[in-house]
């Protein structure tokens, strides 16, 4: 079956509290997932107070802090800090989303708890192993593919409508937060594609300049690469976008129907 | 696809990935599973309420009642849909949940026999009385 507990050696404990500096008046606690796979020891839950008066607004601000000010061996990964490179997605207040686009007071509870993006390996405390979703992503080809040559003196052309199909698919930013939100991608994610790669293969499916369409589809026609879609609709509650991963896995299957029929 | 944890596995995240390739299959499976639950809304409704309409009735009137041409086609047609929508269904939940090749296979298998034969029996019963 399905593993629906966590296994004894991933059973989550309680850490170490590094208390506000005194004299703060605005405190507010993190408790942030630990795990060191260097130490054989079990993953824990460190709190972090920190005085809100003295740091920015975005949940990442504040891991930002902790790491330069308290606990340097705090681990995640971050880039832009703009919600566009898709590097700090984590879950926060038990949702998937960017720690950078995420108001600290957004979190009414009194912790602020962070954990890594669910049942994915973890590489150290918040860095997910992303390298199987990766794969994923590569396997269904997120490129032009075409035969025709594209016009010696310009770009290939697409229609306003054409090019309209592709909004709300484009600006996916690769973070997986919806992929590792869905329970189905939990259960089944080793042949499961999940809703940022299926997003993804739709965005070169509806894009009128690419050839390639039914080869995508014969490729994901497929009862686990597919089908193990419930539109459950996790990704779409979860996108910190705001995109929506399960219509488009809904317009691949309207493909798969339509061209048998 | 194998399921081997405790194997050492040096083959590339993408070799595992693209694995056996596609199946090319499941739209259909997708399809009929859609269709049945359409065609189950009136069926189901109509079953209910008139099973509610019986209250009370002796055994005569039930039979009476099954043996019409009308109720007992449309008593086949939710028998037949019925099981063939739950095989279907619960054989995504059994894909689902249960791991390793060889458990899920058996495990659809006995859901679709016993599906098969309750439906069978469901249909007979209907059969004898309505011929």
């Amino acid at each position: 079956m399905a593993t629906f507990t966590l296994p004894k050696n991933s059973t989550i404990g309680t850490g170490k509290t590094y208390k506000a500096e005194p004299g703060a008046t605005n405190v507010k606690s993190f408790k942030i997932y630990r795990f060191d796979p260097d130490t054989g020891e079990n993953p824990r839950y460190d709190t972090y107070e920190l005085d809100l008066d003295k740091c920015g607004p975005m949940v990442l601000d504040a891991l930002i802090k902790i790491k330069n000010e308290t606990d340097t061996t705090l681990t995640f990964r971050r880039s832009c800090r703009e919600g566009i490179c898709g590097s700090c997605a984590m879950n926060i207040d038990g949702m998937n989303t960017l720690a950078c686009l995420k108001p600290i007071e957004d979190v009414k509870k009194a912790d602020v708890r962070i954990t890594p993006l669910p049942h994915m390996p973890v590489v150290k405390d918040l860095v997910p192993d992303l390298s199987q979703i990766y794969a994923q992503l590569r396997s269904v080809e997120p490129w032009l593919k075409s035969d025709t040559a594209p016009p010696p003196d310009g770009e290939r052309l697409q229609s306003k409508e054409e090019r309209a199909k592709l909004d709300g698919l484009w600006e996916c930013i690769l973070c997986f937060c919806c992929s590792t939100a869905c329970p189905s991608y939990w259960w089944n994610g080793d042949r499961y594609l999940g809703p940022a790669v299926l997003l993804q293969a739709y965005r070169w499916i509806a894009d009128s300049r690419d050839e390639a369409t039914g080869e995508r589809l014969d490729n994901l026609e497929d009862p686990f690469r597919l089908y193990r879609c419930h539109t459950i609709m996790n990704c779409t509650a979860t996108c910190p976008k705001g995109l929506n991963p399960a219509e488009a896995i809904g317009s691949i299957k309207s493909m798969m129907v339509e061209r048998q029929s | 696809m194998s399921e081997q944890h405790s194997a050492i596995r040096l083959q590339s995240a993408l070799g595992r990935v693209r694995g056996y390739g596609s199946a090319r299959g499941g739209t259909h499976h997708w399809w009929v599973q859609r269709v049945t639950s359409m065609a189950l809304l009136p069926l189901t409704l109509w079953f209910i309420l008139s099973v509610a309409g019986h209250t009370g009735a002796t055994h005569a009137e039930i039979v009476l009642w099954i043996g019409r041409p009308l109720n007992a086609v449309l008593l086949l047609s939710f028998i037949a849909i019925s099981f063939q929508h739950a095989a279907s269904g619960m054989q995504v939940v059994l894909e689902d949940y249960v791991r390793g090749e060889m458990k899920r296979v058996m495990a659809i298998l006995v859901v679709k026999a016993l599906c098969w034969i309750l439906g069978l029996l469901a249909a007979l019963s209907v059969l004898r009385i309505a011929i």
